[in-house]
This record gives C-alpha cells, sequence and structure tokens, in this order.
C-alpha cells in the first residue's frame, strides 16, 4: 500500500502514470486498469475513499485533483481500449485496400445548379437577380410586352388559364415589365423561374420548366452591348473558345431580336445528332428591348435602349450532362439525383 | 413553309446550291429545319426525238416510230394517238426500269419488233395523264437524261417562318430575300402556253358586275378589298406535268388543273384565292358579309359550323358558300363538269381571320396566310396571273375585265428612319447609302430628307410599322455577325437582389450536407382541395389543379423510387404553393419538404453491411435544421402523431412526422417534414465568450411517470437551475422491469461564468432540481 499520508504526491505519481496508458498493449492495460482504478485496491480509489479523513485545508484541493485524474484515466483507457480494438493498432496486420466508411452525400438539382452557374456570370456584369409570381395576368404576361392575344405570336405561348385573364406564366418576362414599372434605370437582372406551356410531356418537352431571362436598361445600350452580353455569358459559361453566333429572329418584345447558337458541344461544330449535323445548338431568344414595351411600362422609349434575353435551364442541363430526356429531370429518381453529387 | 430549289433557282435566275441558301436564309432569320433530296427513279430514262411517225404494219391503232435517243436511231411501236414527228418525249431503252420496277424488254408487237418505250406521264409517275404520251418542251439534245431535261430532282427546304413574316410563305417572298443575299433580281418563272395577259380589274367602291356576276362587300372592316375574275369556258382536267412537278416538288398533291393553278399561285405569290363554280354561285351575286347571329353552315370537310358575326362570310344570292379567308363549303367547287369559273382574289383583316379559326378550331393553308396578312397592294398583279395561268391549263376565256371592290384604297405605308438613331440602336455607324442599300434590296424604297430618311413599306410587309422594325431590317440584311462584340463601360443594376436567394442557397447547402438530394416536380396535381386553384384547360384529369402541399408530390417520388427497387431514398424540394386568392390571383407561398426512408447511412462492411434505418428521431433533426437553415422563426412542438414548427404567434408553418404512403412490404417506413420559407433575413452570428471556468457534469436518472414528457422535466430543471446550468441533455432513456413509467438520464453541465463552482454549490443546485421536479411533475430520482 502506498504511503496515505503523502496523498498529494501520490497524485502527481498517478498523473505520471496517465501518459502510459496511450502506448499500453492490452495486457499492460488491463494491469494499468486494476492498478489506478480497482475497485478494491486501486491507487486512485484508494485516495478518494481516504479524503474524508484529510485535514479540512487540503481536503479540497486534494478531492477536485483526485476527481480530474480519475476523468481524465478514465477517458484514456476507453480511447485505448477502442484503438486496441480497432485494427489501426496494428498497421502491419491492416488491409489498407478496404472500403473507406462514407456517410451520405445529397446533390443539388442539376438545373438548380445551372441557374445559380448562370446567375453568377451574369452577377459579373452588374446583374441583380429577381423573381416574380408563377400566375400572372394576360396584360403583364402578353399586353405589355407587345404580344397582342390577336397576333399569331402569341400562338408560340400555349397558356394554362387559372380564370378570366389569370394564367400562369409562359414566360418570366412578366418581372421585366414589373421592374421597369418600379425602378428607374439603370436595371440589369436576371430572372430565374419556372414557367408553364400547355405541352404534354415527351422526351423533350414538359408543360412546366425553368427559363431565365434578361433585362438591361439603361441610357446608350445598343446592340453592340447586347452582342458583348450575350458572348460574355457563353463564353464563361461554355470556354473561352466556344464560338457563337447571332441569327436574326421574331418575338414581339424585342427588336431587332436574334436567336444565339453555340458551337455544338458534343461534335465541336463537325455535326452530330445532338444538333441534327448542323454544328449548332440554339441556347437563347434575345434582343434589343422593343420600344413598345418601354412604353407599356413608362419608360421614356427615346431616352433608354436595352436588351433582353431568354433561355431554357432545362435544355442547357441536358446538353451539358447528356441527359436524352427531359422527364428524368422531374422524374425525382435517387439512381439520376444521386449522379450529381459534387 | 416547304420551299423548293428549283422553283427559287428559277425565280433568281441561277443554281442555287441548297447548303448555302440554307446557311443564308437561317442568317436572314429564315433557318432552315431540314433539307431533302427529292429524285425520281428516273436514271434509265432520256429524252428522244420523233424524227418519223409510221403506220405500224399489222395494227391501225399503233404507230412505228424512228426515235433518236442519242445512240442511233431506233424503231419504237407506239399507241398513243398525240405522237407527232419532230417533238421529244421521255424514252426508255429496252432493259431500263420503270418507276415501280418494271424491266423493258426488246419484244414483238403485232409482229414488229419494239425498242423500248416512249412513256406517258403516269408511266413514269410524274402525273395522272394517261391519254397520250409526254410531250416534253426543252433546248437538251437526244439522249439527255429526262431528270436534267426537266429538272424533275429537286430539293425540299423546311423553312421555319416567324409569325411576323407572312412574306416568307411563299416562293417569291423566299427568293427576295436571296436576292437580296446573292445580289440577283426576282423574276416570276414564264408560265408556258400562256396568253397574253388580260385588261387590269376595274377598281369599284363597295359593288360592281363582273360577265353579269355582282360582287359586294357590306363587311369592309373584315374584307377591305375583294377582286373577281370570271373565266368561262375552261375544260377541268389533269394539270399538265410541269405544273404536277411544281406541286409534287413541295409536297403538294396535284387535284385538277383549275385547283393546282390557284394552289401554285397561292405558295408562289403567297395570296390564296379561291375558284368558284360559277354554276353553282345561285343568283349570279356574291355577297361578302358578317354572318348572323345563329347561322349555320356545312364546310368543305363535312362539318357542320356554328357561325357568330365576327366571321366574314362569301355568300351568293341564297346563303353562304364560304368561310372567307377560312374554308369553303362543298356546293361550290370546281369539278370535273365545271365550265365557268369564278375566281376570288380577296384581302382579309388578319386579325378577323384569326378569331374565326379559333372558333372553328380550323386552320387552313389560306388562313395561316391571312392570319399573317397578306399584301393587299399586290393582288392586281396576282389575279391577273392566276387568270393567265388558269386559261393556259384549263384554257377558257376572260370576256370582261374583272372586278376589283376596293372601298377604302389605302394610302401607301411610309415610314421615317433617322440614320443617327440606327448608330445609336446599333452601336456601331452604318453610312446613308448602305442603310439605302439595304432597305432597296428587299423592296423598300428610299428617299433621303433633312436628317431621315422617308422609307416606302411594300405591301407585303405589313410588319414594318415603326422606326424600329426597320433598324432591325438594316441590322439583319447588313448581317448580325458584322456587328463588333465589345464589352462598353456599364452602369451596375439599381435593382436589389431578392432575399430569398440566400435563403433558398442555406436550405440547399445544408440538407445535401444532410445526405438528401434535391427533387424538382411539377406544380400541377390531381388534389382537389378546398381552397386549391384550379385549370381552366388542363392537359389532363391527373394535372388539373394547382399543388397546395410540396409533400404529397414527394410521396409519389418516393413510391416511383420503390418501383424501381430503390430502397434507400433522400429526397427535399423547394417550390411554389398555391391557393385560392383574391381578386383571381391565387396567393403563392414557398415551401420546403424532404422525406427519408431506409438506411440512415451507407452500409460498410465493419458493420457487416448493415446502418441502422432512419427513424422518428432522424426525421425530427432534419426538421429542426431545416427550419433553422430556412431562418423560420418559431420552435418545434410535438403535436398529435409528430411534430409541428409553430411561429412566434402560434400559427403552424410547418409539420413532421411519419407518412402515409403506398409502401413495398421490403421498403423502410416513410418519414418527412414540410415547412415554409420566407425570406427573414439572418441576423450575423454574436460572439459570445468562452468560458475560461471548469465545467462540472452529473448525470441523472429520473424516474418520469406516465403522461410527463422530457420537455416539461427539462424546462423544471432549467427554471429551477437557472444560469448555473448551461447545458441539459437526455442520454439514455429505459422502460420495464422495476421502473414505474419509465426511465430517462440526462447529463447536466453546470458552469459559473466567473468563478469555479463547489461542488456543495453544484450538489445543491441539483438538490433544488429534484425537490421541485418530484413536487411538480411526480419524477423522482431513479436509485442506482
Ligand atoms: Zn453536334
Amino acid at each position: 500500500m502506498p504511503n496515505p499520508a503523502s496523498p498529494k504526491a501520490e497524485l502527481e505519481a498517478i498523473a505520471q502514470a496517465v501518459d502510459r496508458v496511450a502506448t499500453a498493449d492490452a495486457a499492460t492495460l488491463a494491469e494499468l486498469k486494476t492498478e489506478y482504478l480497482g475497485r478494491k485496491a486501486g491507487r486512485l480509489t484508494g485516495i478518494l475513499r481516504s479524503i474524508s479523513g484529510l485535514p479540512p485545508e487540503e481536503r479540497r484541493a486534494v478531492g477536485r485533483r483526485a476527481n480530474e485524474l480519475k476523468q481524465e484515466l478514465e477517458a484514456a483507457i476507453s480511447s485505448r481500449e477502442a484503438a486496441l480494438e480497432s485494427e489501426v493498432a496494428r498497421p502491419s496486420d491492416v488491409d489498407w485496400t478496404m472500403p473507406g466508411r462514407h456517410r451520405w452525400r445529397g446533390a443539388k438539382h442539376p438545373v438548380a445548379s445551372v441557374v445559380d452557374e448562370i446567375c453568377e456570370i451574369f452577377r459579373e456584369l452588374g446583374f441583380t437577380r429577381v423573381s416574380g409570381p408563377e400566375a400572372e395576368t394576360e396584360d403583364y404576361n402578353f399586353t405589355k410586352l407587345n404580344i397582342p392575344l390577336d397576333h399569331p405570336a402569341a400562338d408560340e405561348h400555349d397558356t394554362f388559364y387559372l380564370g378570366p385573364g389569370v394564367l400562369l406564366r409562359t414566360h418570366t418576362s412578366p418581372v421585366q415589365a414589373r421592374t421597369m414599372e418600379r425602378y428607374e434605370p439603370p436595371i440589369r437582372i436576371v430572372v430565374p423561374g419556372v414557367v408553364y406551356r400547355r405541352d404534354p410531356f415527351d422526351p423533350s418537352h414538359s408543360p412546366m420548366f425553368e427559363q431565365i431571362e434578361g433585362l438591361v436598361v439603361d441610357e446608350g445600350v445598343s446592340f453592340v452591348d447586347f452582342k458583348a452580353g450575350i458572348d460574355y455569358f457563353v463564353k464563361h459559361f461554355f470556354t473561352a473558345d466556344t464560338a457563337v453566333r447571332f441569327r436574326p429572329s421574331f418575338f414581339p418584345f424585342t427588336e431587332p431580336s436574334a436567336e444565339v447558337d453555340v458551337q455544338c458541344q458534343i461534335c465541336h461544330g463537325s455535326g452530330c445528332s445532338t444538333c441534327q449535323q448542323t454544328g449548332w445548338l440554339e441556347i437563347m431568344g434575345c434582343g434589343m428591348v422593343h420600344p413598345a414595351v418601354f412604353e407599356n411600362c413608362g419608360i421614356d422609349s427615346e431616352r433608354y435602349t436595352g436588351y433582353a434575353f431568354g433561355m431554357g435551364m432545362e435544355r442547357i442541363t441536358m446538353l451539358r450532362h447528356g441527359i436524352p430526356d427531359i422527364r428524368l429531370l422531374f422524374e425525382n429518381d435517387m439512381r439520376f439525383l444521386s449522379q450529381f453529387v459534387e | 413553309m416547304i420551299v423548293s430549289v428549283n422553283w427559287l433557282s428559277a425565280m433568281l435566275g441561277r443554281e442555287l446550291d441548297p447548303d448555302d441558301a440554307a446557311e443564308r436564309l437561317a442568317m436572314l432569320g429564315a433557318p432552315v429545319e431540314a433539307i431533302e433530296h427529292v429524285r425520281p427513279a428516273l436514271d434509265d430514262v432520256v429524252i428522244g426525238v420523233v424524227e418519223k411517225v409510221e403506220k405500224h404494219p399489222n395494227a391501225d391503232r399503233l404507230t412505228l416510230c424512228h426515235v433518236d435517243a442519242g445512240k442511233g436511231v431506233v424503231e419504237v411501236v407506239c399507241g398513243a394517238p398525240n405522237v407527232r414527228e419532230g417533238a421529244k418525249y421521255p424514252y426508255a431503252a429496252a432493259g431500263a426500269v420503270l418507276p415501280g420496277g418494271l424491266e423493258l424488254e426488246a419484244r414483238k408487237i403485232r409482229g414488229v419488233v419494239s425498242n423500248g418505250m416512249l412513256c406517258s406521264a403516269r408511266e413514269l409517275e410524274l402525273g395522272t395523264e394517261h391519254e397520250g404520251i409526254m410531250e416534253v418542251r426543252t433546248d437538251a439534245a437526244p439522249g439527255t437524261p429526262l431528270l436534267e431535261a426537266m429538272q424533275l430532282a429537286d430539293t425540299r427546304m423546311d423553312l421555319e417562318v416567324t409569325p411576323n413574316r407572312g412574306d416568307l410563305l411563299g416562293h417569291k417572298g423566299v427568293a427576295r430575300e436571296l436576292g437580296a443575299a446573292y445580289g440577283a433580281p426576282v423574276k416570276l418563272a414564264v408560265i408556258p402556253d400562256a396568253p397574253a395577259e388580260g385588261p387590269a380589274p376595274r377598281m369599284v367602291k363597295e359593288r360592281g358586275t363582273v360577265d353579269g356576276v355582282e360582287i359586294s362587300i357590306e363587311d369592309v372592316e373584315g374584307c377591305p378589298r375583294y377582286m373577281g375574275a370570271v373565266i368561262r369556258g375552261v375544260k377541268v382536267g389533269p394539270s399538265p406535268a410541269w405544273l404536277e412537278a411544281r406541286l409534287r416538288g413541295i409536297g403538294q398533291r396535284p387535284i385538277n388543273n383549275v385547283v393546282d393553278a390557284t394552289n401554285y399561285i397561292l405558295f408562289e405569290l403567297n395570296q390564296p384565292l379561291h375558284a368558284f363554280d360559277l354554276a353553282k354561285v345561285r343568283g349570279n351575286r356574291i355577297v361578302v358579309r358578317r354572318a348572323h347571329p345563329g347561322e349555320q353552315m356545312v364546310t368543305l370537310d363535312g362539318e357542320k359550323r356554328e357561325l357568330t358575326p365576327e366571321m366574314t362570310m362569301i355568300c351568293d344570292g341564297e346563303g353562304p358558300t364560304a368561310i372567307a379567308g377560312v374554308m369553303g363549303g362543298g356546293d361550290s367547287e370546281v369539278s370535273d363538269e365545271t365550265n365557268d369559273v369564278l375566281l376570288e382574289c380577296a384581302y382579309f383583316d388578319p386579325k378577323r381571320i384569326r378569331a374565326t379559326r379559333r372558333k372553328l378550331k380550323t386552320s387552313t393553308e389560306a388562313s395561316y396566310r391571312f392570319e399573317r396578312g397578306t399584301d393587299i397592294e399586290g393582288m392586281t398583279d396576282v389575279l391577273r396571273r392566276a387568270v393567265a395561268l388558269i386559261r393556259a391549263v384549263a384554257g377558257g376565256e376572260e370576256r370582261e375585265a374583272a372586278i376589283d371592290v376596293y372601298p377604302k384604297p389605302r394610302k401607301a405605308q411610309a415610314v421615317f428612319l433617322r440614320p443617327a438613331r440606327v448608330e445609336h440602336v446599333l452601336g456601331t455607324p452604318v453610312p446613308q447609302e448602305e442603310i439605302e442599300r439595304l432597305l432597296l434590296s428587299v423592296g423598300f424604297p428610299v428617299a433621303p430628307k433633312v436628317g431621315r430618311l422617308h422609307v416606302q413599306v411594300p405591301g407585303w410587309r405589313p410588319d414594318v410599322t415603326r422606326e424600329v422594325d426597320l433598324i432591325e431590317e438594316v441590322a439583319r440584311l447588313k448581317g448580325y455577325d458584322s456587328f463588333p462584340v465589345e464589352l462598353r463601360p456599364l452602369r451596375p443594376s439599381v435593382v436589389p437582389d431578392d432575399p430569398v436567394e440566400p435563403v433558398k442557397a442555406r436550405v440547399r447547402s445544408v440538407l445535401t450536407a444532410l445526405g438528401l438530394n434535391e427533387a424538382r416536380s411539377l406544380s400541377l396535381s390531381s388534389q382537389a382541395g378546398e381552397d386549391a386553384v384550379r385549370l381552366l384547360n388542363p392537359l389532363s384529369v391527373e394535372d388539373a389543379h394547382l399543388r397546395q402541399d410540396l409533400l404529397s408530390g414527394l410521396v409519389r417520388s418516393a413510391e416511383r423510387n420503390w418501383a424501381a427497387r430503390e430502397r434507400d431514398i433522400r429526397l427535399f424540394e423547394m417550390g411554389t404553393v398555391f391557393h385560392a386568392g383574391g381578386e383571381g390571383v391565387p396567393r403563392e407561398s414557398l415551401w420546403l419538404a424532404a422525406v427519408i426512408s431506409g438506411a440512415s447511412a451507407p452500409p460498410h462492411w465493419s458493420s457487416s453491411g448493415k446502418s441502422p434505418d432512419y427513424d422518428l428521431w432522424d426525421v425530427k433533426g432534419m426538421f429542426e435544421e431545416a427550419a433553422r437553415a430556412a431562418g423560420a422563426d418559431g420552435s418545434v412542438v410535438a403535436a398529435a402523431a409528430g411534430w409541428e414548427l409553430r411561429d412566434a404567434s402560434g400559427e403552424q408553418r410547418g409539420r413532421a412526422g411519419m407518412l402515409e404512403a403506398d409502401r413495398p412490404a421490403w421498403a423502410a417506413p416513410l418519414f418527412g417534414f414540410e415547412l415554409s420559407v420566407s425570406a427573414a433575413e439572418q441576423p450575423y452570428v454574436a460572439y459570445r465568450g468562452l468560458a475560461t471556468t471548469p465545467p462540472v457534469e452529473r448525470d441523472v436518472a429520473l424516474v418520469v411517470p406516465d403522461g410527463v414528457t422530457a420537455q416539461a422535466v427539462e424546462s423544471a430543471m432549467r427554471e429551477v437551475a437557472g444560469a448555473l446550468l448551461v447545458d441539459s441533455r437526455v442520454f439514455d432513456e429505459y422502460s420495464g422491469e422495476g421502473v414505474p413509467g419509465r426511465s430517462v438520464a440526462w447529463r447536466l453541465v453546470f458552469r459559473a461564468p466567473d468563478r469555479t463552482l463547489r461542488e456543495e454549490e453544484v450538489d445543491e443546485a441539483l438538490r433544488g432540481v429534484l425537490t421541485t421536479l418530484k413536487e411538480r411533475l411526480g419524477v423522482e430520482r431513479r436509485e442506482a
């Protein structure tokens, strides 16, 4: 039995012993456990039992230190026991090729990733990111955007109606009108959001899809600025050497209007089935904002000019990842979604 | 719009390369969606000249022809009554294979060997004519392949025409664009056998008469201009081969010479025409008027149509014979018995045609064009060419100049264009001479004035009404690719970012880190809740409403995953839900939902490939973390069978628990939650000082009677212990033998921020806690 007359010294000796635990083998560990923490003859157990017999002035200090040591020692022993149980303790015996342990990791939806990436590219050009309601009025979805309902251009928008004059927006462009009514230029916004067209599901159509709309309004914005803005986006979203071309087109809310083709990302322009042998992929419709749209939204069409663009996110996502069928983007199949874990 | 490259080439007087033409059209705004080469199986057929026609020695009805087909003269037996010396015909030698697979051989016909044959249009599948052989008018030498001599090999281009460019729905309009690109003038093809063009139509107001037929317009808004020509003595029959070839070249089926002629003009000049059998025009009069309310008529397709006053009707003396610009009635069509034809060439108001065809749910080649605006100014030339064509292919005479009922002749349209504005909008100067040249190249005559140009808009371009339309023309004709790509200084947006986006980003990063995949579902649902928003025109009953929650959609996604034998499911979705609101526009709110089922971690060999399945406590934890990420100002409280998220005012903002689902036996239970996401700003974290004093831990096992919750116990503990109790955590629960109710164990951590706690202080605090628990809740410390 150690000398009970010097509990402080005894405690210091025990403190030294804690360090031995870290390198002990199983047999030594069992011995150390018995020696210090044994119920009957453990050295630390003994000190704890003897505290009540100490002079009051020593009692508190010894008691605290003994309890601290007990906790430390117990923790050290249990860590060492766990380590000895796992094979890492015997490096020479480990098969290092066995699989590691993973946690589940989830993936952001590939369409959401593309949307965020595109918004960030436009942020570099001073654009902010805004949104608007999915249920809209004919006024915002069509009339203010210079799409008269009695013009064939309205036929390109097969529309779901909710009530007289109320519909599910067919594009995110109504947010253009809402923004222009509310803010004085300079306006530079991108507007991601879902839109609806009365198209049944097939491999390349969905009644609901995600669109990004962009709008720039300021003094002196020209066709050259417009081309440069779109070109900046394409070169940053695809690759810096991706060829871009602007083809004249028609949208009631822009003039001049354009469709933008980028060099096919699959065949690099030589022609393949994805680009229908043309070497080009159409990615967006765009143009200079039609002065009638400015006039409908209370903006001086002589003083201000601007450009607008819109593109379908599913299509771009499908091109990016080689996804053959748009429905995969809405089916929520775990086997599909898990492929996009970053 | 399908166009024939041969047809375009003929108008431009040059051989077009289809690929190059398609590229140029695309860069002018009319992309070609498909190029199709059409080549009849006539490789073995050549041009043969009949040098001499003799009687067949043994048959009265046959002739013996001496044919030069480029390889010396051969004898061919022919049965056609129309064969004549000096003419050229398709000749197929012995061994040739004709369309349909017939292989010719030299054989004796009534004792004379026939070396091949002279062919009819029908034998070559070039037409329906079979009463004689097909005479070919060509300069080509004998032996020239027929395909080449008759330009039978053609290329079809399928053009995508935007709704503003109705003028591109005719070959002339397309040729005009290509003419501008290639610098070639457009000329219409000469009609073979055409008589001299007749006199110009006579213009009258409201009504007039042509060759005994009275024509009047009552609905001037719906029909601003109506021209009629009478051609008497036509012979209805098959069209000549060249005309049938043109129509077949663009995929149209020939019908008869009169109808084919009107169709030819339709596709050439983009002007729909209608040929009436004059004998069936009752009362010898045509009245253009609005339909009467409740009026009905049976159209060509056999449908009985209900008419409304917004529709313009073409009526004869007794009633409607056609719905103007959309469809005729069956009664007055041209047939084999027709002798006299009334030819209609009219302009109908695009908006009225659009309203009519939408109401009738019928679109025709004619309505499609009228709806996009036809050329009201070019009608005179169109009608004269159409009459000449009908007379060329069906005979007949125009005894009197056509009538042109035009109550309010339209003024020529003009738009001013400022060259300075061109530069302002396009961002680069375009010299005035170039502007003028470009506009003129597609038919806009330009007259310079001070500081601006007076630009006349041709009748075929009703889409051009203001300056910017001309600026687009300039940019388009100059070529979009000719403008520089140059990033110039810009001012950043004054519009603030949507504050909900950072919240969505945070939710995504938290939930993906927890192992959930982001889902996306349609907002359309079959569920018709009380304040559900119904679609007026759904695609199907399954999709007839807007969703009111996200969770039911995710449950369906889970079921689909189970159907694909996927046991481990972890999905979340953020999206809009809809509830009927005031003024017809639904209320929209952003929600977040998630479902989990199956293994809570990927299996690993160290635990024999088994990991525990998700349970209620996983979903509760995720619910709490999601609520925090979504910035919900509220707390998760226990509810009937699960939990609810309640905001400060006690309103329910979300719920979580086990979900009902159509679950296969092998699948694990499905848990889920949903909560409302709002753009509440999350304040920055306010740093709290790190404790410098040591903590004192105490483990207490408590016997908790039935009906007392852990939450109640914990709040009592915190209330009594006050600030000294810095943490309390349940670490065990046990119920069973020897325990009335259940035993729940807490680890309590005490600490004072300013001093080291004495054991006695902690013991005292704990005693206080235990006393209160016993008095208030009947909770006692469990004896070891
Ligand atoms: Zn390609």
